[in-house]
């Protein structure tokens, strides 16, 4: 198992000819992604990177059986990209386009409200289910197959956790970079929900920052959980300070649960293993599965 | 991205929405002039003469070394110029500013709106802004005007009020009705407000706002309702689709160096500690601070390089962080994913060589691909370059640096 994707995903890319979209495109089917085909609206019937090129997302979907979309769509159309993967039926949409208008995510978080379909950022790394399959810009070799599950808010510090974690003897199901938007679709509890329930992870890593609540909302409801599996957390932005924007448009201290130290606070309370360093992550983890093999 | 406060009710007045009337003055000249056109447009008797700065608190606040506030009531025209002599290109010192306060470049002198009446003004408080746990926007007010909301919502909280707006239809006259009642207004002001909040949500709404802040909100002797002061936040991401408000950024406001920094792109935020970073990645940039922190040092800057961290890029950032005299030390954190860490080794040689002199000592910790050989470019390089590939290591070494 794992979660989202695996090796049986069927992936298009919306904006699959631009310059992002090659790039990461081609890096996705060198991991050994399930790429299937592209959508750029005019470019349909054409073919990039030896696959077919699509008008509409229902057209590839029809054509391919796609059922996961990774969007690279400039900001000022990502949400309409978005809008039109749900409407044609996809399953899972990972958006990796950075600085969507707040107003068009209020809009897209609407529509999908009663949809069939799960949204992973927008503004986040992506999607990887180590040695299976991609979707995301992620560097692949950092995450080496093992039984740890990582949802994040940031992407280089989940290469960094998911590389700790290889350094300590273990391995990785699947990373969920979430985003950093004030506005994304999954959120950190359901994504650890998604671990809790999957049978192959024995470990969870929950890297969040400063704003929001959504480290807060997490911890809560592990807090109600009966069947537990670890979980080591780490809050980036201890240092902070408030009412300044920390690079993710998010990471803004604000309200009372805002802070690191809040956030830091309820995770311990709810049973979460606290790292107070952003260097112990990989080790914290190891010492609770107790798996570290010297040898490798 | 912050506006002024005269800025930030013309927008609102463009949309219908009540205002305490105004003009932008930056001479105690053109204020004097000010005063005498606004008496003739709006009958008013007295003026109040405001500081125009990015910070709160202004009322409260006073020009560094005097007793002068940052807003005050002027009785005369003689009083209109005075104050505004006693304000422009003085420095203002309020709870927000800092101590270091902010230079006072313009004045908006106002027209006096708690004039005596039929009934007494009251005072409420409203924003507008995202209610991230539902991804809505709501808005939020209170009987509590006047004062700083967070202590109307340590102690009071009861009288905070929340409405949520469907982004599916938009705001609803029913509840601008609500929040009519639960102001406790009826009558003529009853209708002005909510024909007030029907406009202020229209112009959020249009304007691609990030907050509104509408701190007091005024109900006047003769039963108006108008923004007495008004804070305008726009949402920078879609700037793109509003290039008229974009030419209202004032970058006298904002950290010359951060301007400079977002001029190439580069993310820069400044702090008071004595360790610089250069790091790709925001949340790994904020762990980084972090890092610094626990090793016994504070954290000079957030800075994210981005995803291409290049010998240009390198070499700019290294620009934008020796600017500030505090740093002691840089650490230097990269995770090399698509980006080689060879390639970034490289760039900082070369940046290093190009600066000519960097007076202080740089950690760098490049882990990632080609972590091995870029440690070694860096090592053999000869330059005042301590190399880490573990972020332990990397905090061990400035916790060593900083003991020298």
């Amino acid at each position: 198992m794992s979660v989202l994707v695996n090796k049986n995903s069927k992936i298009i890319v919306q904006g699959f000819t631009g310059n992002e979209g090659t790039f990461h495109a081609t890096q996705m089917i060198e991991y050994g992604t399930n790429v299937v085909g592209g959508v750029t609206p005019g470019k349909g019937g054409t073919s990039h990177l030896e696959r077919p090129v699509f008008n509409t997302v229902a057209d590839a979907v029809k054509q391919t059986g796609a059922d996961v979309s990774i969007i690279f769509v400039p900001p000022a159309f990502a949400a309409d990209a978005m809008m039109e993967a749900a409407e044609a039926g996809i399953r899972l949409i990972v958006a990796i386009t950075e600085g969507i208008p707040t107003k068009d995510m209020i809009m897209v978080k609407e529509y999908l409200r009663d949809k069939n379909t799960r949204l992973i950022g927008p503004n986040c790394p992506g999607v990887i289910t180590a040695d299976e399959c991609k979707v995301g810009i992620m560097p692949g070799f950092v995450f080496k197959k093992g039984n740890v599950g990582i949802v994040s808010k940031s992407g280089t510090l989940t290469y960094e956790a998911a590389d700790q974690v290889a350094k300590a003897g273990l391995g990785v199901t699947t990373a969920i970079g979430i985003g950093g938007d004030p506005i994304i679709g999954t959120t950190t509890k359901e994504a650890l929900e998604l671990f809790m329930h999957d049978d192959e992870t024995e470990g969870i890593i929950l890297i969040g920052e400063i704003g929001g609540g959504l480290e807060a909302d997490a911890a809560r409801w592990y807090a109600s959980q009966k069947n537990k599996k670890p979980v080591v957390g780490f809050i980036a932005g201890q240092t902070a300070p408030p009412g300044r924007r920390m690079g993710h448009a998010g990471a803004i201290v604000g309200g009372a649960e805002d802070t690191a130290a809040a956030k830091m606070k309820i995770m311990s309370e709810s049973g979460i293993h606290v790292c107070t360093s952003p260097a112990d992550i990989g080790t914290t983890m190891a010492s609770l599965l107790k798996t570290v093999d010297v040898t490798k | 991205m912050n506006l002024h406060e005269y800025q930030g009710k013309e927008i609102l007045k463009s949309f219908g929405v009540g205002i305490q009337e105004g003009i932008v003055a930056e001479t105690p000249e053109q204020a004097l002039k000010a005063a005498i056109q606004l008496q003739k447009e709006t009958g008013t008797g007295w003026w109040v003469v405001k500081s125009q700065i990015h910070a709160g608190g202004r009322g409260k606040g006073k020009i560094s070394g005097t007793d002068q506030s940052g807003v005050a009531l002027a009785k005369t025209l003689d009083d209109v110029k005075r104050i505004s002599e006693n304000l422009l290109g003085k420095v203002l010192v309020t709870i927000q500013t800092g101590p270091q306060g902010k230079k006072v470049n313009k004045v908006l002198v106002a027209q006096d709106v708690y004039y005596p009446g039929e009934s007494k003004p009251k005072e409420f408080y409203m924003s507008v802004l995202l209610n991230r746990s539902s991804g809505r926007n709501i808005i939020m007010y209170s009987t509590e005007g006047g004062m700083d909301i967070e202590a109307v919502a340590e102690k009071t909280p009861h009288l905070i009020f929340k409405e949520e707006i469907d982004p599916k239809v938009g705001i609803q006259p029913f509840q601008a009705r609500k929040i009519a009642f639960n102001l406790g207004l009826s009558g003529n002001s009853f209708k002005e407000m909510t024909r007030f909040v029907m406009a202020l949500y229209r112009a959020y709404d249009s304007i691609d706002a990030s907050m509104f802040e509408i701190n007091p909100l005024l109900k006047t002797s003769d039963d108006k309702i108008i923004a007495v002061d008004a804070k305008v936040n726009l949402d920078e991401n879609a700037l793109f689709r509003h290039k008229d408000y974009e030419a209202m950024r004032d970058k006298s406001e904002e950290d010359p160096t951060e301007v400079e920094a977002g001029e190439h792109n580069l993310n820069y935020v400044k702090l008071d500690g004595n360790v610089g970073c250069m790091v790709n990645g925001a949340g790994l940039a904020m762990a980084t601070m972090d890092i610094i922190k626990l090793a016994g040092g504070e954290p000079a800057n957030f800075l994210d390089v981005g995803g291409t961290a290049n010998a240009a890029r390198v070499e700019q950032a290294f620009r934008i962080i020796l600017k500030d005299p505090n740093v002691k030390a840089i650490l230097v954190n990269i995770f090399g994913g698509i980006v080689r860490c060879d390639r970034v080794a490289q760039g900082i040689v070369d940046a290093y060589k190009n600066i000519g002199n960097i007076p202080v000592p740089i950690i760098v910790r490049l882990q990632g691909t080609n972590a091995v050989e870029a440690k070694k470019i860096i090592d053999d390089s000869g330059l005042k370059v301590f190399s880490a590939i573990q972020l332990k290591e990397a905090a061990d070494l400035v916790n060593q640096l900083l003991k020298k």
